[in-house]
């Protein structure tokens, strides 16, 4: 059913409707909406689910690694500075294999301080061993957490999942949203089944200290089940848009790449931007074409050597900067692409809540053409003298 | 059977000998029985007791982090009102843990009310990393973040009142309790469990090791620290205090002098300005909880 909501909603009601059991969470903006909404479903008895009100979001998702290991779903949301908190449990999930799905409501990262988008805050948790997906619209944006529940809890991968959006660019906008029904969710999300849990009728230990005789093999196993996660990926995608008309199969989207000489990369809310550039720039015969990462790990790296194959160009833009190196987008297109030949240039591009637009995607493509590339895009060079 | 040893806790763990940590884990098990879910903080009991591929722990057990127990035992206590299962959930601890690095979940867990036990085994310092001073250390205690020197006589702060502090949260029971009393432990342990809501034992455990004493004498040492003065077993309920264990009392110098901890009071000579004021930290507590019997003349 088409219904026109704001993208915290939106996804609020996505998750009520994959029932988590558990929810933890603490107000950051611009997270905050998403976790009202669901206290509010509970208040009402709208959704039957624990929900911790905790002090601070180290404790919100240290209470889901508990609750997942006791063996309920669970949910928690955060952005930013609560995510930086989370740093250290978030390895944790990810060592204990516990499949916890939180909604990343992208925002920049302090200092200075800014409650506004870029992606630095999930990117910079690249390496914590979560799943990461990116929606470009709300659409996505929940469709994303059904995917994210389905994929996190295969006995195959038993990882926890970030489901990332753009803080404020989707998370405070209205727009259309084809919704789930919950007996539609519940038939391609079935109740969680843990493979292991917390029960005095068969007693197991949960995160035991390993020595060097023992700690590479883990990080090996986690490595691998989060390389495999893509075949699950494609499947439980395939799944949705059997049934829902969304097809989420590949982790990429390929937006007039068929012919494409140059292209884009990009994650999250500025791929519509892109998109609508493009159509603008191939009207002027620009055969330009956009590859959107939608999961970013495990990192599509066939998907985007494939893509990239045909083009002369690649201009990536990264709202993230892995500073003293690149873009964190960039640096792993470039690892695709290595022995390519293929040029790929590093855009950073709107830091802190920067406003992109269409203007700046074709003078983005102008520079790329120019051999013009690894930059801060649109800095305002009078705060700079 | 509740009461009776049931080795939940298997021995051939890597505790040293004498450890009353260990002694600490056996007994509360031992009060809890099977259907208990223990979560351990990062620290000593964990380590000793789980090096990967073996586990001392009969029941469900699981360590995250150094200070995140209270909050992982918030979910787990979530997670199982929600199913319906009736296990009893109680976080592990050391001091380091507990009164410092945990004490936001600590808190939190606290004022949200949930029904848990927490258990300190408080010995008095970080004794995994190599005996560093905690908000529980006592004072003048030489650590190795708190030397005695020629420009110090050690831990230069009073030992944290922590009870007092969850005890403030609306705990509807708090307790100390010590190795060397292990009946008592024991029935705490299952006092705690038997109460709803979320409560807190804090368990005196010397450590020989970071205390130096040969492990033989840890039940000495630990009733000797009750019968100075200088840890007092008692029980609050519902904010008052209900029980206390009451001695006769022996000067702190009975304890101080057995330990190398407090070496430097004694030797090369005595720093009788420094002990004084340890006597008036058990005066004190003798005073508040008024733990001195008279003895007739």
């Amino acid at each position: 059913m088409m219904e026109f909501m704001e993208g915290s909603h939106a996804v609020a009601h996505a998750v009520k409707f994959c029932r988590p059991e558990v929810i933890a969470a603490y107000p950051i903006t611009p997270q905050t909406h998403i976790v009202e909404a669901l206290a509010e479903m509970v208040a009402n008895c709208h959704l039957d689910a624990e929900y911790i009100t905790v002090e601070s979001e180290f404790s919100a998702l240290s209470a889901c690694l508990g609750a997942s290991a006791a063996g309920s779903r669970v949910y928690s949301a955060t952005t930013s500075q609560g995510l930086a908190l989370m740093f250290e449990v978030c390895f944790n999930c990810a060592g204990m294999r516990m499949p916890v799905v939180m909604s990343i409501v992208n925002r920049a990262m302090g200092a200075p301080l800014s409650i506004w988008n870029d992606q630095q805050d999930s990117i910079s948790l690249r390496d914590s061993g979560w799943l990461q997906f990116y929606a470009e619209d709300n659409q996505e944006a929940t469709d994303l957490h059904y995917l994210a529940y389905k994929v996190a809890e295969d006995k195959n991968v038993l990882l926890p999942a970030f489901v990332c959006f753009d803080g404020f660019i989707l998370s405070h906008t209205y727009e259309p949203v084809d919704t789930l029904t919950q007996e539609q969710a519940d038939s391609y999300l079935p109740r969680y089944a843990p493979v292991h849990r917390l029960d005095s009728d068969n007693p197991i230990s949960f995160g035991l200290f390993a020595s060097p005789d023992y700690y590479m093999e883990f990080r090996y196993q986690i490595d691998q089940a989060m390389k495999d996660a893509a075949k699950h990926i494609a499947k439980a995608g395939k799944e949705f848009g059997e049934m829902f008309g969304r097809d989420y199969s590949d982790m990429v989207e390929a937006y007039r790449m068929e012919d494409a000489d140059f292209a884009i990369v990009a994650m999250g809310s500025i791929c519509g931007t892109v998109k609508d550039a493009i159509d603008e720039m191939r009207k002027d015969g620009k055969k330009v074409g956009l590859l959107k990462l939608r999961t970013f790990r495990p990192f599509p790296e066939k998907e985007v050597r494939s893509a990239l194959s045909g083009v002369s160009r690649v201009a990536v833009l990264d709202k993230n900067i892995s500073l003293g190196a690149k873009g964190a987008v960039a640096l792993e297109v470039k690892d695709a692409l290595y022995g390519s030949g293929i040029p790929v240039l590093d855009y950073i591009i709107a830091l802190g809540g920067r406003d992109v637009r269409k203007k700046d995607i074709r003078a983005v493509v102008e520079m790329a053409g120019k051999g013009k590339g690894d930059l801060f895009y649109g800095l305002r060079q009078e705060l700079l003298q | 059977m509740s009461g009776e040893p049931c080795g939940l806790f298997e021995y051939g763990h890597r505790a040293c000998g004498g450890c009353a940590a260990a002694l600490a884990a056996r007994t509360i098990l031992d009060a809890a029985g099977k259907d208990t879910i223990v979560v351990s903080a990062t620290g000593c009991m964990e380590v000793f007791s789980t090096p990967y591929p073996e586990t001392a722990w009969k029941v469900p057990w699981i360590h995250s982090l150094f200070e995140n127990n209270s909050a992982v035992a918030s979910g787990i206590v979530a997670s199982l009102k929600k199913q319906g299962r009736k296990e009893k959930v109680i976080a592990l601890g050391g001091d380091g843990a507990t009164f410092d690095i945990g004490i936001l979940c600590l808190s939190g867990a606290f004022e949200r009310g949930h029904d848990f036990v927490y258990i300190c085994y408080d010995n008095e310092a970080y004794m995994n990393t190599g005996i560093q001073r905690s908000g529980a250390t006592p004072y003048d205690a030489n650590t190795t973040t708190s030397p005695a020197g020629k420009c110090s006589t050690g831990n230069r702060r009073p030992k944290k009142d922590l009870p007092m502090i969850l005890a403030a949260h609306g705990a509807p029971y708090v307790a100390t309790a010590s190795i060397a009393y292990l009946p008592d432990l024991k029935k705490k342990v299952e006092k705690a469990l038997q109460t709803e809501g979320p409560c807190y034992l804090q368990v005196h455990a010397p450590c020989c090791t970071g205390w130096g004493f040969e492990g033989e004498k840890t039940m000495a040492i630990g009733k000797l620290a009750i019968e100075t003065g200088l840890w007092v077993n008692y029980e609050m309920e519902n904010g008052k205090v209900t029980r206390v264990k009451k001695v006769v009392r022996k000067p702190v110098e009975a304890y101080l002098k057995e330990q190398r901890r407090f070496r430097h009071l004694f030797k090369p000579s005595r720093n009788e300005a420094e002990i004084a004021k340890i006597q008036a930290v058990a005066d004190r507590n003798a005073e508040r909880f008024g733990i001195d019997i008279k003895l007739k003349k």
